[in-house]
């Protein structure tokens, strides 16, 4: 009875108060309570704010329901067109699985923040060790964080790595001409910051070839960089031999790609890379307008030089086996200006979907997709090709999750009228287009196929 | 009283306990018939494989060895870790915000309409004139408006001579780290006996190599730098640039701009300030905003309205910094952003301020330490005295509620940086002050033997150090 009136009149309370946060629990009477404990007569007394700086003004911005709120928010993004996706370039979907979305909402996931306190935050701590290992196997390589922002600061991040690393006076990072234009961006203002430059190396149809390399090495050079797959969706030929070189040369290999790639690619650690970046969202995110989740993976050399944070093993005092983020020495919070990257806050909490994600499929799963990745867009390649017009392939070369062909009329008036008949592709310039095809758009494939006959007829 | 305690769901190291890790049930694919080259390829992939049933019990144990907001209070000063309202999670989720970043301006109006919407929300909020939300969390925030800083010296011919950035001791690490990821030096400068910026130390420290001075206010005491207007004077005289780290903002809402105050650039951290969840160290969001003559150095694209006033479009600003993340920066994190500022309104928000204020202040008065800087906002730190700052959080943990951050600004002796929000009601307010003053005049003994009851006891920080072990590699031997 006593309960029910509280209730009643607390919810009265709340409600005669609506114009406030409704998410802070006060009560008016224990707004007072708190008030008087204190020793101030209203909560304007508590801000130490000069008058002459005192913004008296209201911000133009209404309050709203929360019913209000999703449906203005969902008319807004129902502006966005909904074309079916054939679009890569280094930013890929894959379906996930229902699993992901609901053992990642768990709230003591996705409420909590950096394990500062191990012996609360077990539970995250092990699944990002368990994200660690799983991109140690994939990579080959000892070392991986548990994350970098985006593949673009995973890999300024390297660069700066190297410059750290630099036994000479090098001031140069190398990447090849496919480097995507923003990506490099990210890279040139990372690297302008350690006094070094970028300089980029041509590839040979699509591939990096070891000539090219020895070509634009000099002793300047502290790292190389390349990517496989490349954004153009081609799989790198060259890797040993290029490992090697760099090897002898001591000069540091960074190799981007991702995790699915990696599920049937060459090992990194085996072809001679020492630092592998990337964006591991692949798996665990849908194409979030460009999110990701950098993957930072390196040589054991490197321990006290990788960016951003690492979970290890230790025990508690019962001996029990526990983790713990680790090595924090190096990190912005304790080594300030000396600290190895400026990175906090990150994107544990994609990392954790990933690895849900990886883990659900397991290995048969995860290589099962990557031949997924390179038998579609080969498929879709060979009938695309058998179109007048239509060269598809353009590179006689080993492709995944995507391809580019050569268009005889105008490429950007076909992605056009692709576009109304909502398929959304890239047009490159005015003879290519490039086209991605996975798991995820697999079945529209067929109604493409279609589309393009038509738009080419 | 509610404590939040931990089932002892620990490994223990049996048989199928722990199916990712050392007892993970290995298979071995071989991989064949790829259609690739056998040199382009690996010989095989060796991973757990589990069943979805095993996944789903496997992390839902895992989750119930975890502390988050929902678990119980988490005052973790300088952090911020107000509630997240649910309703954010179902907007992000709708299959109309997913989108390739590649795609046509045209077609994702919707995504645009967010993002200017939300730059508009931000410009009013802290007084400035336009901004970017590209950087994915506050540090790319502050690494972003360095990039500006240093763009606006060079136009002025000043690149070379504006070497120095001066940043107050008790500002965050991140602040030090961005301006040397810039190629910055750094200045650091003592507080006065206030706790606040040392006008004199500010006066000495500032000449025509000064590039920027980075200041968080109120600053990591709690305590609004109540000189900022000398101090932006000192600054803008000497030519230099006044930045503003938004962590606290969430103490000014509706009462300061950061703007009015004379800072040219600030960054917001909307997983602080606007309720977008931590996710266990993120993703976060730091977008900055500027003043009107540093616009044209934002990051490239910047979103605006279209020239024929029908839409929005990405521009790249006259002369852009380039590129501080590889699309547009942490989306659906803003997404959720855009979603609690327009269900707060100014209302809201003013009065989110006010009553984390109050909580802070309202805890204060509880708890039984000494807490030598005042009169502060948002949060306060307690000095630990004799005990230990580490321990007396690890002993918290026993009262079944999240401690403070520990041993920061190191001008309180064994600090307690104590943040509760306004998430936290007088009741949690008052259990919390009953935690911190059960282990306020505990013995040594009591303080190192905790925590107790947690999943774990106190974890080994030199074990995990000396021999690191980062993968389950290492678990083998
Ligand atoms: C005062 C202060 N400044 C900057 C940061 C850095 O922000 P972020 O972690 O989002 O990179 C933090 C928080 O972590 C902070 O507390």
């Amino acid at each position: 009875m006593s309960r029910k009136t509280t209730l009643t009149s607390r919810a009265e309370e709340i409600y005669a108060e609506s114009d406030g946060t409704p998410y802070a629990p006060h009560t008016e009477s224990q707004v007072d309570e708190m008030l008087s404990a204190i020793g101030a007569d209203s909560v304007e007394e508590l801000f130490d704010i000069p008058e002459s700086i005192r913004y008296d003004g209201e911000f133009d911005i209404e309050s709203a329901s929360e019913q209000e709120t999703r449906q203005q928010l969902t008319e807004t993004l129902s502006k966005n067109e909904t074309p079916t996706e054939f679009l890569g370039r280094g930013y890929y979907a894959h379906y996930v699985p229902s699993i992901v979305d609901h053992i990642s909402q768990r709230s003591e996931f996705i409420t909590s923040y950096t394990q500062y306190q191990p012996e609360v935050t077990q539970g995250f701590l092990q699944v990002l060790f368990e994200y660690q290992s799983l991109l140690a196997e994939l990579t080959g390589l000892e070392i991986a964080n548990c994350s970098m922002y985006d593949a673009a600061t995973a890999l300024g991040e390297a660069a700066t790595l190297a410059a750290r690393l630099r036994q000479t006076s090098g001031s140069r990072v190398l990447v090849p001409d496919y480097l995507r234009a923003e990506r490099r961006s990210v890279l040139e203002n990372y690297v302008d910051g350690a006094d070094m430059t970028v300089s980029e190396f041509a590839t040979d149809d699509g591939v990096t070839t070891v000539e090219e390399i020895e070509r634009a090495i000099d002793d300047d050079v502290v790292m190389v960089h390349l990517e496989t797959p490349t954004p153009d969706g081609i799989i790198e030929e060259n890797l040993a031999e290029i490992g090697s070189l760099l090897e002898d040369r001591d000069t540091l290999f960074c190799l981007g790609s991702d995790p699915v790639a990696l599920s049937v690619l060459q090992s990194p650690g085996e072809v001679g890379a020492d630092i592998v970046v990337g964006d591991a969202s692949v798996l665990g995110l849908p194409a979030a307008y460009g999110m990701g989740l950098g993957l930072f993976a390196c040589r054991e050399e490197f321990l006290r030089q990788v960016p951003g944070r690492l979970v290890g093993v230790s025990e508690d005092s019962d001996g029990t086996r526990s983790y713990t983020l680790t090595l924090q020495t190096r990190e912005q919070h304790i080594r300030r200006e000396r600290a190895t990257s400026n990175i906090c806050t990150n994107q544990a909490w994609v990392a954790l979907r990933t690895a849900i994600h990886a883990a659900y499929l397991g290995p048969s799963g995860l290589v099962a997709l990557a031949e997924e990745c390179h038998r579609l867009p080969e498929q879709l390649a060979t009938r695309l090709d058998e179109i007048d017009g239509v060269t598809a392939p353009i590179r006689d070369r080993h492709h995944f999750r995507e391809f580019q062909a050569r268009l005889e009329p105008d490429a950007r008036d076909v992605a056009e009228e692709l576009n109304e008949n909502g398929f959304a592709i890239h047009a490159l310039d005015a003879d290519t287009i490039q086209i991605c095809v996975t798991d995820a758009n697999a079945d529209a494939v067929d109604d493409l196929v279609r589309s393009v006959e038509e738009v080419m007829a | 009283m509610q404590h939040h305690t931990q089932t002892i769901w620990n490994d223990s190291e049996s048989e199928g306990n722990e199916p990712l890790l050392s007892e993970k049930r290995l298979e071995t694919v071989e991989i064949e018939d790829t259609g690739l080259p056998d040199d382009l390829t690996r010989d095989s992939l060796e991973l757990p494989e589990l069943s979805e049933p095993e996944l789903a019990r496997h992390y839902t144990r895992l989750s119930q060895m975890n502390y988050g907001i929902d678990s119980g209070p988490y005052p973790l000063g300088s952090c911020t870790m107000k509630y997240n309202p649910k309703f954010t999670e179902d907007i992000a989720a709708l299959p109309t915000a997913s989108a390739h970043p590649d795609r046509d301006a045209d077609s994702v109006q919707g995504i645009l309409e967010v993002y200017h919407e939300l730059q508009g929300y931000l410009a009013e909020i802290g007084g400035m004139d336009a901004v970017t939300l590209q950087p994915p969390a506050g540090a790319a925030g502050e690494y972003a408006g360095l990039l500006v800083t240093k763009a606006y010296h060079e136009e002025n011919g000043e690149g070379e001579q504006r070497t120095d950035v001066i940043i107050p001791a008790s500002a965050h690490g991140t602040n030090f780290a961005s301006a040397a990821l810039v190629g910055y030096n750094v200045i650091e400068l003592p507080e006065d006996d206030d706790g606040r910026v040392d006008l004199d130390a500010l006066d000495a420290a500032v000449d025509d190599s000064t590039a920027a001075l980075m200041l968080t206010n109120p600053n990591t005491l709690g305590l609004f730098e109540r000189d900022i207007e000398e101090i932006a004077s000192l600054i803008h005289d000497a030519g230099g640039l006044l930045y503003y780290d938004g962590a606290n903002l969430n103490a000014l809402l509706g009462r300061g701009r950061p703007g009015d105050m004379g800072f040219d650039i600030m960054h917001y951290n909307v997983h602080k300030t606007f309720a977008t969840p931590h996710g266990g160290g993120g993703p976060g969001a730091g977008p900055i905003g500027v003043s009107e003559e540093l616009e044209r150095f934002l990051p490239d694209p910047h979103v605006r309205e279209s020239g024929d006033g029908d839409g929005y479009e990405l521009a790249t600003p006259e002369k852009t910094v380039g590129k501080v993340h590889g699309a547009k920066g942490n989306w659906l994190v803003l997404l959720k952003a855009h979603a609690y500022i327009s269900r707060l309104g100014y209302e809201g928000l003013q009065d989110a301020s006010a009553k984390a204020v109050l909580n802070a202040n309202y805890l204060a008065s509880q708890i039984d330490l000494e807490i030598p800087f005042e009169p502060f906002h948002h949060e306060f730190v307690a000095s630990g005295g004799e005990q230990d700052a580490a321990d007396f959080a690890k002993r918290m943990l026993d009262y079944g509620v999240h401690p403070p951050t520990t041993k920061w600004p190191g001008i309180v002796s064994e600090a307690l940086m104590t943040e509760p929000t306004e998430a936290e009601s007088k009741t949690t307010l008052d259990q919390l002050a009953e935690a911190f003053n059960a282990v306020t005049g505990e013995d040594d003994d009591a303080l190192e033997q905790a925590p107790d009851q947690t999943s774990v006891k106190r974890i080994d920080q030199t074990i995990a150090a000396r021999d690191p072990i980062l993968s389950w590699h290492g678990l083998d031997d």
